[in-house]
């Protein structure tokens, strides 16, 4: 954690995006987190995500719940709206707020214990639903907050800090989320934007339920031997199954990646993913392959990481309910209560 | 690119682009810092030990340090370095019992030291103390040599040269008064080791065009003019003032003239505006105090009538480059100009003059009459005769003829002491680390946005009427305060240490400028496009750093590092670190040889 505020100082050259905004734009206050907190790295990636994707800061809606992932949104997009929920309960304070104004992109922070414990249930039903938002939760195994006790994505048979050995099974979200019928599904690590940075994107411009989830080492409980979410033991044993470039009706964004098989995906807004397969098997079209794909690895200790699942055209939440494209708030009295006539008119359909 | 040797000194002495960029390299942050802390006589002392004339050079100093300041790279103006070293000097205690004491105990050796300018002063501050016998001959009745005769007084007072080369003088040096040297081979003859010229560039350039001979009573070479008035000689000038040429000299003769009864004063320069020699300051001074220079304007002629000045002819010019891009000053065929004026000063140029040189003394002159001095040594193809400042290789400034003069007591030092002068020693320096608490580092690393502050001046009626009167009022305390806070502290080095670091990104998120990258190595040019803000300066290094786990490398653009030591204060385990660098340039003594 530092004290000092970053100085508004930027590099001379520091790139513009299309509508005139720097990636110093999307700053925020200075992180409270501990130094090196793998969090930080994955507020750096929707920074440099919104920025390249020229979003204006105002047409975000931030929204967590309680802990350090919670934490993270006062520390980006210092311009965008902003919600500090109740612990575990962003995903229906998210969804309530999606209801109300489809017109904004909603982004979920949560943790591993704001997900996988206190919220697992709001966590599913936000998924299954269908709602339209980037799900991103900063997983880092571990009740930092608390000093190091483990979380429910804790691996089974990993150690903590203390020595202590985990004998409880751990939660996969990314299962769970493939299970419960998310839209896109995807696995990364904090200390990769390489791979990171695109997801987001892609995130953000699918439309519906987007997850992603993050591994984010805990540099202050969870990065010693015996971890499974530590750096080292990440960087090891990260398998990812393709890397990503995603176009938004603009110029291909240039990867360091060394060309393979790419598999072009244009989602429901026009924007064009393209997969760079780095595993010759992998199709991310198909969701029980997926499924397979992934426990698969993980049953050989490998943690897979890429876009795992992607349905192209996917619905949402609204669609699925057949909502007012106006957000509730631009509405007149007339339209929000159209009367005992409507209604009428309503029950003699059911009848 | 190999792994960056950040022990050889040169690396962190050229982050630390101030002191790089001063001749007698200076540690410029060190003193700033001070400053801020309110211990002047401290600052003071720092100063003295490197540029021996704080006073003097914290008013006149042609400061290459402030285009070098980082603070340009980041936000156009630099910190006003010049005008915070005069603060120390202002500001300080009686610093004498800080002095060195004059030698206890002499060592034989004599040394004969010609001209009392800043050259000769400094070779006798570096060796009186170390039991050399010192003798300063100079043809005026008080030291300082052009730092006395040349600039004027508004701009330098007396008692400030009075001052600094008193400190000199008094560490038992013996200053031979209105003795001008007459004849290298007589000095040599007497029982001296060593004889240094430090005469500066004393004869000023005349401009040899119709009309100069028979109106010479009102046309004035400008450096003997300028002295002339230091010494009281001359207390008037006519009422219309054109002033010949574009460097400091003429806007030191404009200005004087201004103060001496000249109401209509112009410059004239052949070049443009922009290629003047003067420096932007002093431009802008005059044209404070109502001046006005007219460009492109060779002179042709001095009209006279029957031997009395009525005006200078000029043939108006244009700019034109060749395919090398090389300037040439072509006619503009325009009709040519007539100013009207009572009085010339000529300030085209300075060189050297060595009458006094026997060419039979061993001395080799080149085509040029200049001495053939080696350029690290500064000795003459005499062995016994060494030249520093202006004297050795043509006019420059004060702060070059200082680091002439450190350099020259080096070479003395190891010569009489049986040593090859050629061998030059490193400097002295010190890396240390600035931490004194999880949050807290010995220097203020919060950086501010202040735009520089300016320096009061005295007001322009009361400037001009006194050709004594100090133009430039200097910092008060809070307004030093304040510029002090604008220095970057780039001398507080980012230092990383690869085996600690596990790559966790913290410092490249957190990093204000975009300075650190962890990327695959490569060679220099495909690393510098590749860096998270490509690298397009040069002149700036990249600090690189290998044994990463990951088989990356850790590379650091150095050229807008603000040193505000975020880095350092994210990383979860000390792999950046903030360690002060002190370098102090060699002195003459015992650690020298």
């Amino acid at each position: 954690m530092t004290y000092l505020a970053k100085p508004k100082f930027h590099h001379p050259s520091l790139p513009k995006n299309e509508i005139g905004f720097t990636r110093r734009d999307y700053e925020a206050s200075t992180s409270t987190l501990c130094a090196g907190c793998g969090h930080d790295s994955i507020s750096a990636s929707i920074i440099e995500a919104c920025f390249e994707l020229s979003i204006e800061p105002h047409r975000v809606a931030k929204i967590s719940g309680i802990g350090c992932s919670s934490k993270t949104p006062d520390y980006f997009l210092g311009a965008s709206h902003g919600f500090n929920s109740v612990h575990g309960r962003m995903p229906s304070v998210l969804t309530g707020a999606n209801l109300a104004n489809r017109e904004l992109i909603y982004l979920g922070v949560s943790g591993d214990g704001d997900s996988a414990s206190i919220g697992f249930g709001q966590f599913a039903h936000s998924v299954r639903r269908a709602v339209n938002m980037t799900y991103i939760v900063e997983n880092n195994g571990v009740y930092g907050l608390t000093k190091g006790q483990f979380s429910a994505t804790a691996d089974r048979g990993s150690k903590s800090k203390k020595g202590a050995l985990n004998s409880d099974s751990s939660i996969d979200l990314v299962a769970i989320a493939l299970q419960l019928g998310a839209t896109f599904v995807a696995r990364s690590f904090s200390g990769d934007k390489g791979q990171l940075v695109p997801l987001i994107k892609a995130a953000i411009a699918h439309k519906g339920a987007a997850f992603i989830d993050v591994i984010s080492p805990c540099i202050a409980f969870n990065n010693h031997a015996g971890s499974t979410k530590s750096l080292d033991y990440v960087r090891e044993h990260n398998e990812a199954v393709n890397a990503l470039d995603i176009m938004v009706g603009r110029d291909p964004i240039t990867v360091n990646y060394a060309p393979g098989k790419v598999a072009a995906v244009t989602q429901h807004d026009g924007s064009v993913l393209n997969l760079r397969k780095l595993n010759d098997e992998y199709d991310p079209h198909d969701r029980l392959a997926a499924m397979n794909f992934l426990q698969r690895h993980a049953a050989q200790g490998q943690i897979v990481t890429g876009l795992l699942y992607v349905e192209a055209d996917a619905d949402d939440l609204h669609s699925n309910l057949d909502t007012v494209e106006t957000p509730l708030n631009q509405l007149d009295t007339a339209a929000l209560c159209p009367g005992a006539s409507a209604l009428d008119k309503i029950n003699a359909s059911l009848r | 690119m190999k792994a960056t040797d950040i022990a050889a000194p040169d690396y962190f002495h050229k982050v630390v682009d101030c002191q790089w960029a001063c001749p007698a390299h200076t540690p410029v942050p060190e003193y700033i810092r001070l400053i801020a802390a309110g211990r002047y006589s401290d600052a003071y002392m720092i100063n003295w030990r490197s540029n021996v004339f704080p006073g003097i050079l914290g008013r006149t100093c042609d400061r290459p340090c402030e285009p070098a300041c980082r603070r340009v790279r980041v936000e156009d103006e630099p910190v006003a370095i010049c005008r915070l070293k005069r603060v120390a000097a202002d500001y300080k205690d009686d610093v004498t019992r800080r002095m060195p004491q004059p030698a206890a105990v002499k060592n034989g050796k004599r040394i004969a030291l010609i001209g009392a300018g800043p050259a000769s002063l400094t070779v006798a501050r570096d060796l009186a103390p170390l039991g050399y016998t010192c003798v300063v001959y100079d043809g005026d009745k008080r030291a300082g040599g052009m730092m006395r005769s040349q600039i004027p007084k508004f701009r330098l007072p007396d008692s400030v040269i009075d001052e600094e080369t008193g400190f000199v003088l008094n560490l038992g040096v013996e200053f031979r008064a209105g003795t001008r040297v007459e004849s290298m081979a007589a000095l040599l003859a007497e029982d001296y080791d060593i004889v240094v010229v430090g005469s500066g560039a004393p004869r000023g350039r005349d401009l040899d065009i119709p009309g100069r001979k028979e109106a010479a009573g009102n046309i004035h070479i400008g450096i003997d003019w300028l002295s002339s008035v230091s010494f009281d000689h001359i207390h008037g000038i006519g009422k219309r003032v054109i002033v010949l040429g574009g460097g400091n000299t003429a806007m030191d003769c404009c200005r004087s003239a201004r103060r001496l009864g000249g109401e209509d004063v112009k410059v004239v320069v052949r070049s443009g505006f922009d290629e003047m020699k003067a420096s932007p300051w002093e431009k802008e001074d005059a044209a404070r105090e109502g001046i006005p220079i007219h460009n492109f304007l060779v002179p042709k002629e001095f009209k006279h009538d029957g031997g009395k000045l009525t005006g200078v002819l000029f043939e108006k010019v244009k700019a034109e480059f060749d395919a090398k891009g090389r300037r040439k000053l072509v006619p503009s065929g325009e009709p040519d100009v007539l100013f009207e004026c009572d009085d010339v000063l000529v300030a085209v140029g300075q060189e050297n003059a060595f009458p006094w040189i026997e060419r039979d003394a061993g001395i080799a002159f080149d085509d040029h009459g200049m001495p053939v001095v080696d350029k690290v040594t500064f000795q003459s193809s005499n062995p016994k005769v060494f030249f520093a400042g202006d004297a050795a290789f043509g006019p420059k400034n004060i702060i070059w003829a200082v680091a002439h003069g450190h350099e020259v007591a080096v070479s003395i030092d190891k010569l009489l002491h049986g040593e090859d002068i050629a061998q030059r020693p490193l400097p002295a320096v010190t890396v240390v680390n600035q931490k004194m608490g999880i949050h807290e580092w010995s220097y203020k690393n919060e950086v501010v946005l202040d735009e520089r502050y300016a320096v009061p001046h005295q007001d322009n009626a009361t400037a001009l009427s006194s050709i004594k009167a100090e133009v430039e009022l200097g910092f008060d305390a809070k307004l030093a305060l304040a510029e002090a806070g604008r220095c970057l502290n780039c001398d507080v080095e980012t230092v990383f240490s690869a085996p600690l670091c596990i790559e966790c990104d913290a410092c490249v998120d957190v990093c204000p400028m975009d300075s650190i990258t962890f990327t695959e190595n490569g060679d220099e040019e495909d690393l510098r496009g590749r860096l998270r803000a490509p690298a397009l300066n040069l002149a700036q290094d990249i600090y690189v750093a290998d044994g990463l786990k990951t088989g990356r490398i850790m590379a650091k653009d150095e050229d807008v590092c603000l040193h505000c030591g975020l880095c350092a204060e994210r990383c979860p385990t000390g792999a950046w670190d903030m360690n002060k660098f002190y370098l102090e340039v060699t002195h003459a003594g015992p650690a020298c040889r």
